[in-house]
């Protein structure tokens, strides 16, 4: 399920770089169906519709937002921008979101290669069970992934008293804003490489061990090259959706201004402030990880398709 | 899950080693981090009985949320399947100028933080924004309205529609086309005969991801929605006012009621996705 | 791998520490006092340093007072709350978190300022809104925040509550004046700083009910020939109290500390950054300095209409009270 796998099959079978690069690439104008089928394909001026509907909606949806954001945050200058930036509460935030993004990112990407590595070289009864649960907290809402650590560490949740008594700070602190980003992005690297390596197979892996490698070196040595990039994938895509989660966060972070607020919680409370700039501000850095990410994505998608 | 030791016997062999410790580590840093608080929510809910919890699902204010988020998360799929289907297509189909980029922003929605997109839509939107200035004197309020939900949702799952039936798209047989076109087929014929069956799977599977999307969404939906009860007030929103109301029970029997939702969900999709491969 | 996740844990507990350090205080408050408490911190901070050589830092967070409150009962490690009414510190009390007689602890009922609840309307005044009458006209909408959440919100109902029922004379008559308010409401944010976004900046509605406090900041924010304020005939007394989170200063011991930002609120340098902040002051000599920047009004306190807190919030605020009533639960 989710985009994650839909992405991947998009890299078996999409790529726009490839595409673009061949033979048929001549020249390019209006709407031009690709490589030489001619009769079987719609007529000008429907085919023009089709992309100008296409190119408008993306245009509406999701390029005048993003555009709206950069305009925003420069609309009153450079000089009030860096200062939006530079603003102790934002560099905490800043500090904070990438300290937490770090962390769950190193947290799932050992997990991840684990449960990948289970997944896909073990044949065990429950596999498709293990799966279901493992893509659990993509579609559960950021809202419920808060929640559930609140009654659990809250004072009036289940170890709330326990971790009072023992003076052991979870909730409103660091630690619940760490377990709830690990919680929404607890998917991500694992199902990036489930298919990946699903692909291909156990055949390396068993050469080697029959060659005498040891079961690390064996995993060193021969599945981590086979899948490095579509490990650097999922880091890419875990730490985006790190960095930008709000939701859970919201629900478990206490709102402390230079504590415990992250980049999300900032741009929030601006927003809140009549800091209308300065909000959009903090937000065009988000907004620019998110194009970086998707440069970078784009990037790596070439690199797995030369490595088929 | 049974014992290890069981499933072990039950593994089939293998001569990778590690199964135990990869297993097991799997398994426990799951349950650690998903199933146990998960298991915990339901727990607490269990200690409610059955009449309280019905009667908080059943209360006015909860249905109406529910009825919210279920109906414009599902209108907001079927937009993404209309739209969505022609940027598919237009990508995959045809070559234009800027459609490489064109490609690469459909995944904006996974990239960008729901708040930016919350704070972007709802400043654009409004009476006074760029768009919404345009809106305004035909008499439609986007902003603080279920409209306005509505966008964002649409937003959000612009990305699971598109790639979902690109990579289908890509891989349909050309010869299939051709060769019902050279047996007298219409181009409409073509499409509804050939080209829709097979897309079908991949349609319903990119429908089903954004509306399960789309229901649990919060960031991008409060700065824009007017949060009003029984009107513009939707399901995570009001778990999170219950909460904040002191009202546990009531934001854990709604969460629960969303979680439910997001297992099922999960399961067809899964399905979906096994048609989808079988297919192609 | 595992020196990553090794250094991951350093990081976390590095980070986690600074809530245990002794140098800070943590003041949760309620949604407006954004601007006078940022103030106020940097003074004390100052004369913490000048008075006792000690660096001491004040951190802040703001929300709806429910929300605030609910935090605290969650285990946010608070060292004062300053909310928006004596409820919402009860609620905490009751929960055994702090001493249940916080009330008694400091003079005025543990409230150094107060504030009442006005209009903002848009310049010119273009629905002719004067006082709560004015308010359920047709066609005029009205922004206020949800009374479950924000301790702006209830002060907003109760001083309609109060207004209908001394007007009409009746409990039902101040029942359905309330219900056709919040029937004219097309915006219900979880705070008032919500609300107030909402009105000065979303250009929604044509008049937004707030504190004195916040109606005046946004005029001075914003200009005033963008928005005035209109104060009606008869208003509430809003007393916004705070208050020592007992089992946080005594395991951090922090008391004394607490105390003394406390007690610097009812300070002639406090009473004046609170005047300044258009909080109306406790103490007479900064009154009558600031008396020309307050308008008068005639104000009811929540004890003569209401029979205190307590009363009120079962009645309109608890589980299917009034509030609930009016949005069908």
């Amino acid at each position: 399920m989710t985009f994650i796998e839909a992405t991947t099959n998009r890299q078996a079978g999409f790529g726009g770089a490839e595409e673009n690069s061949g033979p048929a690439r001549r020249s390019d104008f209006a709407a031009r169906a690709p490589r030489g089928a001619k009769a079987n394909t719609e007529t000008l001026p429907v085919r023009i519709l089709l992309v100008l509907i296409a190119l408008g909606f993306l245009t509406l949806f999701i390029v005048i937002p993003l555009v709206a954001v950069f305009l925003q945050a420069f609309s009153k200058g450079w000089t009030a921008y860096f200062s939006a930036l530079t603003d102790p509460d934002a560099i905490s935030a800043i500090r904070l979101t990438i300290i937490v993004a770090a962390c769950s990112v190193a947290v799932n990407l050992f997990f991840g290669l684990i449960a990948a590595w289970t997944i896909t070289k073990y044949r065990f009864p429950g596999k498709t069970l293990l799966i279901t649960l493992i893509d659990l907290p993509f579609s559960i809402s950021p809202v419920v992934s808060g929640l559930v650590f609140v009654l659990l560490f809250g004072l009036q949740g289940f170890f709330g008293h326990w971790l009072q008594d023992n003076d052991i700070k979870i909730l409103f602190a660091f630690p619940a804003i760490l377990l709830a980003t690990i919680f929404v992005t607890f998917p991500f690297v694992a199902r990036e490489l489930i298919p990946l390596m699903q692909e291909q197979g156990t055949t390396e892996e068993e050469a080697a061990l029959s060659l005498g490698a040891s079961g690390l070196t064996t995993f060193l040595k021969v599945t981590l090259p086979n899948i490095k990039w579509g490990l650097l994938y999922g880091i890419l895509l875990c730490n985006a959706r790190a960095m930008g989660e709000f939701g859970a966060v919201s629900v478990v972070s206490g709102h402390i201004r230079g504590e415990t607020n992250t980049m999300p919680l900032h741009i929030e409370i601006l927003y809140n402030e009549y800091q209308l700039t300065a909000a959009f501000a903090v937000a065009s850095l988000l907004a620019l990880l998110a194009i970086v990410t998707l440069v970078l994505k784009a990037a790596l998608e070439r690199k797995l398709e030369r490595k088929r | 899950m049974p014992p290890l030791s069981k499933t072990l016997r039950f593994r089939e062999p293998s001569v990778i080693p590690g199964f135990g410790l990869t297993f097991g580590l799997t398994v426990t840093w799951l349950s650690v981090i998903v199933l146990i608080p998960l298991a915990a929510m339901i727990l607490y809910a269990s200690r409610l009985g059955f009449d309280q919890f019905i009667a908080i699902l059943t209360a006015q204010r909860t249905l109406n949320a529910l009825k919210l988020s279920f109906g414009i998360a599902f209108a907001a799929a079927i937009f993404n399947v209309i739209f969505g289907l022609i940027v598919a297509w237009a990508l995959t189909r045809y070559e234009f100028p800027g459609r490489r980029i064109a490609d690469a922003i459909v995944d904006i929605p996974f990239a960008l933080p729901t708040a930016v997109a919350g704070i972007a839509l709802a400043t654009l939107y409004s009476p006074q924004g760029w768009i919404g200035q345009f809106l305004a004197p035909l008499g439609i309020q986007v902003t603080f309205t279920p409209l306005g939900i509505l966008v964002a949702l649409i937003f959000v799952g612009i990305p699971f529609v598109v790639r979902t039936v690109q990579p289908v798209l890509k891989d349909l047989d050309p010869e299939l086309e051709l060769a019902a076109a050279s047996l007298g087929a219409s181009r409409w014929q073509v499409i509804r005969k050939v080209i829709a069956p097979t897309l079908l799977p991949a349609i319903l599977t990119g429908f089903a991801l954004a509306f399960a999307r789309a229901v649990g969404e919060y960031g991008s939906v409060i700065f824009i929605a007017g949060n009003l009860p029984n009107i513009s007030e939707i399901a995570p929103l009001l778990i999170v006012i219950r909460l904040e109301e002191f009202r546990y029970a009531d934001a854990t029997a709604i969460a629960v009621i969303m979680l439910f939702v997001a297992f099922i969900m999960l399961l067809i999709i899964n399905r979906l996705q096994r048609w989808t491969e079988a297919r192609s | 791998m595992l020196r990553r996740t090794v250094l991951a844990l350093a990081a976390a507990t590095l980070i986690g520490a600074p809530a245990y350090a002794l140098d800070s205080l943590l003041n949760v408050s309620y949604d407006p006092t954004r601007e006078f408490y940022s103030e106020f911190n940097k003074a004390f901070v100052a004369k913490w340093k000048a008075d006792k050589g000690e660096t001491l830092e004040i951190k802040a967070s703001h929300g709806g007072s429910g929300k605030q409150a609910r935090a605290v009962i969650d285990g946010i490690a608070a060292d004062v709350v300053t909310l928006a009414l004596a409820y919402d510190i009860d609620a905490i009390a009751e929960k055994g978190i702090l001493a249940k007689d916080w009330q008694k602890k400091f003079p005025d009922n543990s409230a150094p300022y107060t504030s009442t609840i006005v209009f903002l309307v848009r310049k010119g005044n273009p629905k002719g809104i004067k006082d709560w009458d004015d308010l359920v006209k047709p066609g005029v909408s009205i922004i206020t925040p949800n009374p479950k959440t924000s301790g702006g919100a209830r002060w907003n109902y109760l001083a309609a509550w109060g207004y209908a029922l001394k007007k009409y004379g009746s409990e039902d008559k101040a029942k359905e004046f309330v219900t056709q308010i919040f029937k004219q409401v097309p915006v219900l944010d979880t705070g008032a700083r919500g609300s107030t976004v909402t009105f000065v900046q979303r250009n929604q509605g044509d008049v937004l009910l707030a504190w004195e406090n916040e109606a005046y900041l946004s005029v001075k924010e914003f200009g005033d020939d963008k928005f005035e304020i209109v104060t009606p005939s008869l208003s509430i007394l809003a007393e916004p109290p705070v208050a020592i989170v007992d089992s946080v200063v005594d395991k951090r011991g922090s008391r004394a500390a607490a105390e003394a930002y406390l007690k610097a609120l009812y300070a002639p340098e406090g009473q004046e950054l609170a005047a300044k902040n258009f909080y109306r002051p406790r103490s007479k000599e900064v009154a009558d300095k600031y008396a020309d920047k307050f308008s008068k009004v005639a104000l009811f306190t929540i004890d003569d209409v209401f029979g205190g807190w307590q009363k009120a919030q079962k009645a309109h605020f608890g589980d299917g009270g009034v509030f609930d009533q009016i949005y069908g639960r």
